[in-house]
């Protein structure tokens, strides 16, 4: 019964991709090993889709990029540090900045420039600046997803914000979401396969993004019918994946907490700013009552202010930049998990499959039927492909978290040394005059 | 820890009361001294060593525990010594001795800013200083508030030659009869006739306005600062020991991952280091609100000064107004002149002029009595200006230790942030360093 399920759901998803002329809807019928393949027969429909440049460019992309991966993969292995120092593997720059707010009698929305420098054959030009809105980074989202099934699609920054407790326009937060988006668009760009996905290609160079509004929703209502219909018993998941899982849970429990934990920070930083400030004010009040004292309360309310001032930066970084990261990451986490989903479904369509083959085979003696091979394959596709991006993440995370606490560290450090300097340029101050009165009642 | 050490100090204590002798020769000392006029301080040193629990009954035979503190006195060195070198005459005293002793100094040196005790109960704390009378910090920090009192009172040119302040150094038991017998307490002013003076003054000395509002000026920018540094330190404590959270985290994450785990895992130690690091800081944060504090009391201590001066102002006015109308009746009385409205002018024409020898004894009562005014007038006039002259000095020489003081305590407290910042620079290296490792 699970099986039909899958069947029909999987049918639903095919439906989807043809309607939109995605070539994928023929890929999927004759699966084969590397989803390379499947991403440059991609390629070379794009026509249909892109009314911005189109991409005819013939397979070379295919190999090159399944070479890219597996060198990738032996890069890893060896020092992964390198692969992401280095920009000279590169070929692909893309960036995302300049918001732009866009107000008409119908709504109103931010634009970002997307901005790419590329020396790809598949782009016409070496440069492109184009301006995209969410809905466009959600639309080329959903794409990838729906075309590249069994890869990491990196996450995007919450959709949904609470109206009333965030304000939309404000420049916090299009400068948070601006940089989730630049990183989403830049892991993507980064990415060995998906970075070959003519649905980028599109979204970087097209003038005009013709994407069919109202498509998005029904693909999200259609993955989630799939998540509910996940129950089926895997006779055998690999080991790794199930630590991969296991993995995954522990990792976002202990990112859940540290979010917690940088929350309060946050707030028990901010609340010290506010006393921080009275505090001052406070030194300042009494110079007015003091005559010998005026200039040494004075200088201590000048420290104090200029405590406040790297207190003030150090709250304002771990707002927009610490903890957008960590929500990054969570989101991530959503997305791996996602994709072991998307891998055991397809490993319980082929145990299903083969299940029932085995038993017609016993009765009839009929051949193995031919779609049960293409369901081993698919999975086998999935494993290496997950395995593969699974590493990439892995050493990606590695690198993304010594930075983010790297750079934690640096902005107490920091926040410290200004603070010191203050208190040292008042002790000079202080002593100074100490010493003046000192030679002064000598003389 | 206090109770533990008490016994042996105990007999210290002992040793120093039955023995007799060296309380007298050190009373003919002070005797000496007193004539000589040189600060006691310089003979003598002083401090308050150590303090301990004690249990008793008090005067309504109730159960009590209360502290006592050890007070040392020995003869300081630069002194041409007796052969054997001195030990140190120690006693036991209470909190509320110190407070009796205060209170004998306030009343019978009026123009003399009495340095204040340290507080009797913990105020402007952040949440997490106790507020308990008993508690160990707040012992240790009232034992040195008690030392910094009597340092205070020796190093004064008046207080320090006062014989009962000597004897309260010197005499465990003697010393309360003394300070009793010496009647202060007949000459306290009751602090509603202070009131009303404070009201009626008619023509109050500028200088002491100004300082009244200076003293209260300087008590509300205290009392606001200390009130906004305990906030602050709440605020503080919090940003530090949320830190903490994170040396658990990271080190259960550590766990699961592989080349990332040991840069973790000490990196939560360092942030362990972080959050433990608060505590002293705090701690020592805690002197520089004492310090604040003393000049927080000693602001009461100068209204107390401006106040007695305004009973004397009050009474100088009433003596002089006393006499302006023994003047007027003497007049009225001599020229027979009436005014118009007089009372006595009323009833001299209802009920007929009095004969000229009552009139003569009247005017010659009167004379006396403007002479004895004019007697009270003048000394009270000189009693004032006494006051004012002697206040006065008092005073320059409070505004010159305030200046010094405060300019020191602040001096103190930017190294005490300095160091801060120090620690925190180092644990945040450390943790860098873990974190570059990952």
């Amino acid at each position: 019964m699970s099986v039909g399920a899958q069947r029909g759901l999987a049918s639903s998803g095919q439906k989807h991709i043809a309607e939109i002329l995605h070539p994928l809807s023929a890929a999927d019928e004759s699966l084969s090993p590397g989803p390379d393949v499947t991403v440059t027969a991609g390629g070379d429909k794009e026509a249909g889709l892109s009314n911005g440049t189109p991409v005819d460019t013939p397979s070379p992309a295919s190999a090159s990029s399944l070479f890219n991966r597996l060198q990738l993969d032996d890069d890893i292995e060896s020092d992964p540090r390198d692969y992401y120092d280095s920009t000279e593997t590169r070929d692909l720059f893309v960036t995302v900045d300049d918001p732009k707010k866009h107000v008409s009698t119908m709504e109103t929305y931010i634009t970002y420039r997307v901005s790419t420098k590329t020396t790809r054959i598949e782009f016409d030009l070496p440069e492109y600046c184009v301006r995209r809105r969410y809905q466009d980074f959600d639309w080329l989202r959903i794409k990838l997803e729906d075309s590249q099934p069994t890869h990491l699609i990196p996450p995007l920054p919450e959709k949904f914000v609470m109206k009333g407790v965030v304000d939309r326009f404000s420049e916090e937060f299009v400068g948070t979401r601006m940089k989730a988006l630049d990183k989403f668009l830049k892991r993507v760009a980064d990415h060995p396969v998906l970075s070959f996905n003519p649905h980028l290609n599109a979204f970087l160079s097209a003038k005009d993004l013709n994407k069919r509004q109202g498509l998005a929703l029904l693909t999200k209502v259609g993955e989630s019918v799939k998540h509910v219909t996940g129950g089926y018993k895997l006779r055998a998941r690999p080991p790794e994946f199930c630590a991969m899982g296991e993995y995954l849970d522990t990792f976002s429990q202990k990112l859940g907490t540290i979010d917690r934990i940088a929350q309060r920070i946050l707030k028990e930083q901010s609340e010290h700013l506010t006393e921080l400030r009275d505090y001052g004010a406070v030194y300042s009040n009494w110079t007015g009552s003091e005559g010998e004292l005026q200039r040494p309360l004075e200088g201590v309310a000048s420290s104090v202010s200029t405590c406040c001032g790297a207190m003030d930066e150090l709250c304002e970084n771990m707002g927009q930049d610490f903890l957008p990261v960590l929500r990054e990451y969570m989101l991530y986490i959503e997305s791996m998990k996602n994709v072991l989903k998307k891998r055991d479904q397809s490993q319980a369509e082929y145990e299903g499959r083969l299940e029932a083959a085995l038993l017609r085979k016993q009765e009839d003696r009929t051949p193995m039927p031919p779609e049960v091979e293409r369901c081993q394959d698919k999975v086998e596709c999935f494993n290496a492909d997950l395995k593969a991006d699974w590493e990439r993440w892995q050493s990606n995370k590695r690198q993304d978290f010594k930075q983010l606490l790297g750079g934690m560290a640096d902005k107490n450090i920091n926040y410290y040394e200004k603070c010191q300097a203050a208190w040292e340029s008042l002790i000079n101050v202080l002593q100074d005059k100490q010493t003046e009165d000192q030679t002064s009642e000598t003389d | 820890m206090m109770a533990d050490s008490g016994s042996p100090e105990e007999q210290v204590a002992v040793i120093g009361n039955t023995d007799i002798t060296p309380t007298e020769s050190e009373n003919n000392i002070i005797n000496t001294m007193v004539e000589k006029g040189t600060s006691v301080l310089k003979k003598l040193e002083i401090n308050v060593a150590e303090a301990e629990k004690r249990t008793g009954k008090n005067t309504v035979n109730m159960q009590e525990t209360y502290t006592v503190y050890l007070v040392e006195t020995r003869p300081s060195e630069t002194v041409p010594s007796v052969s054997p070198p001195p030990t140190p005459d120690t006693l036991w005293r209470r909190y509320s001795e110190f407070e009796l002793l205060r209170t004998y100094l306030l009343v019978t040196y009026p123009y003399i800013i009495i340095p204040p005790l340290p507080e009797k109960r913990a105020e402007f704390v952040w949440h997490k200083l106790s507020a308990d009378n008993l508690d160990p910090d707040f012992v240790e920090r009232r034992r040195v508030g008690l030392e910094n009192f009597l340092l205070r009172v020796m190093s004064h040119p008046v207080l320090c030659k006062d014989k009962i302040v000597f004897l309260f150094l010197t005499e465990e038991k003697r010393w309360r009869d003394a300070v009793l017998e010496t009647g202060f307490q007949d000459k306290a002013d009751s602090r509603l006739k202070s009131l009303s003076a404070m009201f009626r003054v008619k023509s109050p000395d500028k200088r002491f306005t100004a300082l009244k509002q200076y003293s209260d000026e300087l008590n509300t920018a205290i009392s606001q600062l200390l009130r906004v540094r305990a906030r602050v330190a709440d605020r503080l404590y919090g940003v530090y020991k949320v830190h903490g959270n994170y040396g658990r985290v990271f080190s259960e994450w550590s766990a699961i991952e592989k080349e990332m785990g040991d840069g973790l895992q000490s990196a939560g130690h360092h942030m362990d280091t972080y959050a433990a690091s608060i505590d002293d800081i705090l701690e020592e944060e805690e002197h520089y609100a004492d310090q604040l504090k003393e000049y927080l009391f000693y602001t009461e201590a100068v209204r107390s000064v401006c106040r007695k001066h305004e009973l004397i102002q009050y009474e100088l006015e009433v003596a002089a107004q006393d006499l302006a109308s023994k003047k007027q009746q003497r007049e009225e009385l001599a020229t027979g002149m009436v005014r118009v409205f007089s009372l006595k002018g009323m009833t001299s024409k209802l009920f007929g002029q009095e004969s000229q020898e009552q009139r003569e004894s009247r005017l010659a009562a009167l004379e006396q009595s403007i002479q004895e005014g004019e007697q009270a007038l003048k000394e009270k006039n000189a009693e004032c200006q006494e006051f004012v002259q002697t206040a006065w000095e008092d005073i320059e020489r409070f505004k010159e230790q305030k200046d010094r003081d405060l300019r020191e305590a602040l001096i103190s407290y930017a190294i005490m942030q300095i160091s801060m910042c120090k620690k925190g620079i180092q644990v945040w290296s450390n943790a860098k360093e873990c974190f570059n490792k990952m």
